[in-house]
């Protein structure tokens, strides 16, 4: 029975949901046990489970490195991590080890593990919880990177993620976490890698995804111009097909995100325009995104996320050209 | 001999003025009335300043704010046993001892109002500003400390950290390279007790945190923490001996009375029992009674301190009111790289042209 949920709401209960379908499922990471996550996000899961709902000591290392062991032994770990800024205390072992056990072992160990991780700016937090360091998650061969962009896209995303053989990094949008409900289906599985053309259009092409796509989306409401929206969803494995398909009809493409902008995903989603859809081009790819600073703190925080009239600027740069 | 003990450790703990006021005259340190004094002053201006921030945060004026009410002896204690030209090395939750150390009351709000200007470190201070991420500023405090003996120096780093903190591996190293270099640095744990909700003992299987020197072969002590004769004591000791390249690791047992930052509700995991306990124990409320004996503090003393207090702290949520107003956003920009690189120039100018770079 479908159920009108928010985005917290509905992780808890895809979490819920994995706990009673796969007893090899293990919750664990700082607060999430009895205070039920810092966002609320995994409240009373660990009265219904204990014995497999954990709080952690404050130790992202420890909290990442934990899931190559447990993963070892047949479990499936679904750690949180509590703001994106703190897998950067985790990065070594992501890296070194979650992102490559599978390799190091020619296939025999996997690590199914998916880190659940709030991400981004927009709720007026403290320093250093307001990061998107998503492209630097894409750049490690052996990861996979998804962003739920709505309460059932989180729904469809995460259980598709925690039954996923793979490491996942679940980058979810922390503004996006009680801003709106939408109807979420109780079995509901989106595959990984699969983009959503959330608006189809013809004269250009947005591609967003995460918090960003919401800012999209109030921007093309102002554009006057047919306009097709892409939710790629996942960043790594990235659906090129979808988008190119769309650049080779609309000829003109945006690429949206507020992580910084160089080495962002903006320049990787370019790239693959240019090897797949090149004569298609009518206007250079552009891209609205952070700028290469550290994120302010919230007094400037405005002014560095793309907002729906960056996006809207943007999207008339693509029209005008040529 | 086929298994022997080949090694031994103790923990020391150390408590100078007890909870209803009275000292272990042997243990008490030299201090002049005025120092007693500076003492006082500087825990009730920290408390002052935090339950007005509180109440600013709740009208909705200051961002997320991390008060410090209950540490005040733990922080000024240890802050005030330091020279003018030592080194404080925070995380975020240290009001009291940059308070104690001069940090202008402005600054700590400008901080809370989401303005960078709150961390910016005037020449020669001796501070670096909060660390965000747990456990990661201890590291640069055996910088500093070695850094300081490798140019000849005495001077020392402080650096304070939580229970929560010590099971961050950055906070291990940090030890541990304080003992192999010789860093003339003291680690200032403050055990509150809970890492937002999770309790010490989820935290750590340890007897203690003080003991956690011991792997890194350096000097681990406890004391009350919220003794603020007690903690002066130490630091003091614990200065000394960093100054001569000799790193303590001090366990200061205190009690976080407030919520965790302002975004926290306590009542999710602790009892009120348990903060009637804590409130009992209070480290000002202690102080004074010890100073009220002692003849040092009078009721007009008492209300000249509360009232000059008051006073500060209203000029200073003026000053960071009136410095929120004249925000510029391209600030941003400017302190990113010593010199701003053409692609940043770039972003920069089209940043000032209103549309996007
Ligand atoms: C590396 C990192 N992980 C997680 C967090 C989120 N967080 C902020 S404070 C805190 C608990 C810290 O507890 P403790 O070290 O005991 O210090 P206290 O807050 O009690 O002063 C956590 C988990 C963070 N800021 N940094």
């Amino acid at each position: 029975m479908a159920e009108q949920l928010r985005m917290v709401e509905a992780v808890r209960e895809t979490l819920r949901a994995e706990l009673e379908r796969d007893d090899g499922v293990v919750v664990y990471g700082e607060d999430v046990g009895r205070a039920g996550g810092v966002f609320r996000s995994t409240q009373g899961l660990m009265d219904d489970y204990p014995d497999r709902v954990f709080d952690a000591p404050v130790a992202e290392a420890g909290i990442v490195g934990l899931g190559v062991g447990l993963a070892a032994t047949g479990l499936t770990p679904v750690p949180e991590i509590q703001f994106q800024s703190f897998l950067y205390q985790g990065f070594h072992q992501l890296a070194q080890h979650v992102a490559r056990i599978r390799s190091r072992t020619r296939g025999t160990v996997g690590c199914p593990m998916t880190i659940r991780t709030p991400y981004g700016g927009g709720i007026h937090a403290l320093e250093l919880h307001s990061e998107s360091f998503e492209a630097g998650f894409a750049h490690v061969p052996g990861l996979k990177v998804v962003f739920p962009s709505s309460p059932a896209e989180t729904k469809g995303l995460l259980t598709s993620a925690v039954r996923d053989p793979d490491p996942v990094v679940f980058m979810e949008p922390t503004r996006l976490y009680r801003s709106f409900r939408e109807e979420v289906p109780d079995e509901h599985e989106i595959p990984l890698g699969e983009a959503r053309v959330v608006d189809a259009g013809d004269d250009v092409t947005v591609v967003a995804w995460g918090s960003m796509l919401r800012e999209t989306l109030d921007a093309v409401g102002d554009v006057d111009a047919s306009v097709e929206v892409i939710d790629p969803r996942t960043i790594y494995p990235l659906d090129t097909e979808t988008i190119t398909e769309s650049v080779r009809k609309t000829g003109r493409c945006v690429v949206v995100h507020e992580a910084p902008r160089t080495s962002g995903m903006a320049g990787e989603i370019t790239a693959r325009i240019n090897e797949e859809a090149f004569l298609h081009l009518e206007a250079p790819v552009e891209r609205v995104t952070g700028y290469d600073v550290p994120v302010p703190m919230f007094a400037r925080e405005d002014a560095y996320l793309p907002d729906a009239d960056r996006i809207a600027a943007g999207i008339g740069r693509a029209l005008d050209f040529g | 001999m086929p298994r022997e003990d080949v090694a031994q450790f103790t923990i020391e703990s150390v408590q100078v003025l007890s909870e209803d006021g009275t000292v272990d005259e042997g243990l008490v340190p030299s201090l002049t009335d005025d120092q007693l004094l500076d003492l006082y002053e500087g825990m009730k201006r920290s408390r002052r300043l935090d339950e007005r921030a509180i109440l600013l945060q709740r009208r909705g004026e200051l961002g997320t704010y991390a008060p410090a009410i209950g540490q005040e002896a733990a922080q000024v204690g240890s802050a005030l046993a330091m020279a003018d030209d030592d080194w404080i090395v925070p995380s975020f939750r240290e009001s009291p001892a940059l308070l104690a150390r001069g940090t202008p009351p402005h600054r700590i709000l400008q901080y809370a109002l989401g303005m960078e200007e709150g961390a910016e470190i005037p020449g020669g201070e001796g501070a670096l500003p909060p660390a965000i991420p747990v456990g990661s500023q201890p590291l640069h405090a055996v910088g500093v400390g070695w850094g300081e003996a490798l140019q000849g120096r005495s001077n020392v780093a402080v650096t304070y950290f939580g229970d929560g903190a010590t099971s961050e591996g950055d906070v291990y190293e940090a030890l541990n390279l304080a003992g192999v270099y010789d860093a003339q640095t003291v680690f200032v744990c403050q055990n509150n007790r809970y890492a937002i909700s999770t309790r010490l003992e989820n935290q750590t299987n340890a007897e203690t945190l003080a003991q956690k020197a011991i792997a890194a072969g350096i000097e681990g002590i406890r004391v009350d923490g919220n003794d603020a004769l007690g903690v002066y004591r130490v630091a003091s000791e614990a200065i000394e001996r960093a100054r001569e390249g000799e790193p303590v690791l001090i366990e200061a047992l205190t009690y976080r009375r407030s919520m965790h930052t302002t975004s926290d509700d306590p009542s999710v995991y602790r009892e009120s029992a348990e903060e009637d306990e804590w409130e009992a124990r209070d480290p000002i409320v202690r102080l004074q009674v010890y100073l009220d004996d002692r003849g040092v503090l009078d009721e007009g003393t008492k209300s000249e301190i509360d009232e000059r207090i008051d006073a500060e702290i209203a000029e200073a949520i003026d000053r960071a009111r009136e410095s929120r107003e004249e925000v510029d956003p391209a600030d941003m920009f400017r302190y990113a790289y010593a010199e701003m690189p053409p692609e940043l120039e770039r972003q920069f100018d089209a940043f000032g042209g209103g549309a996007d770079g």
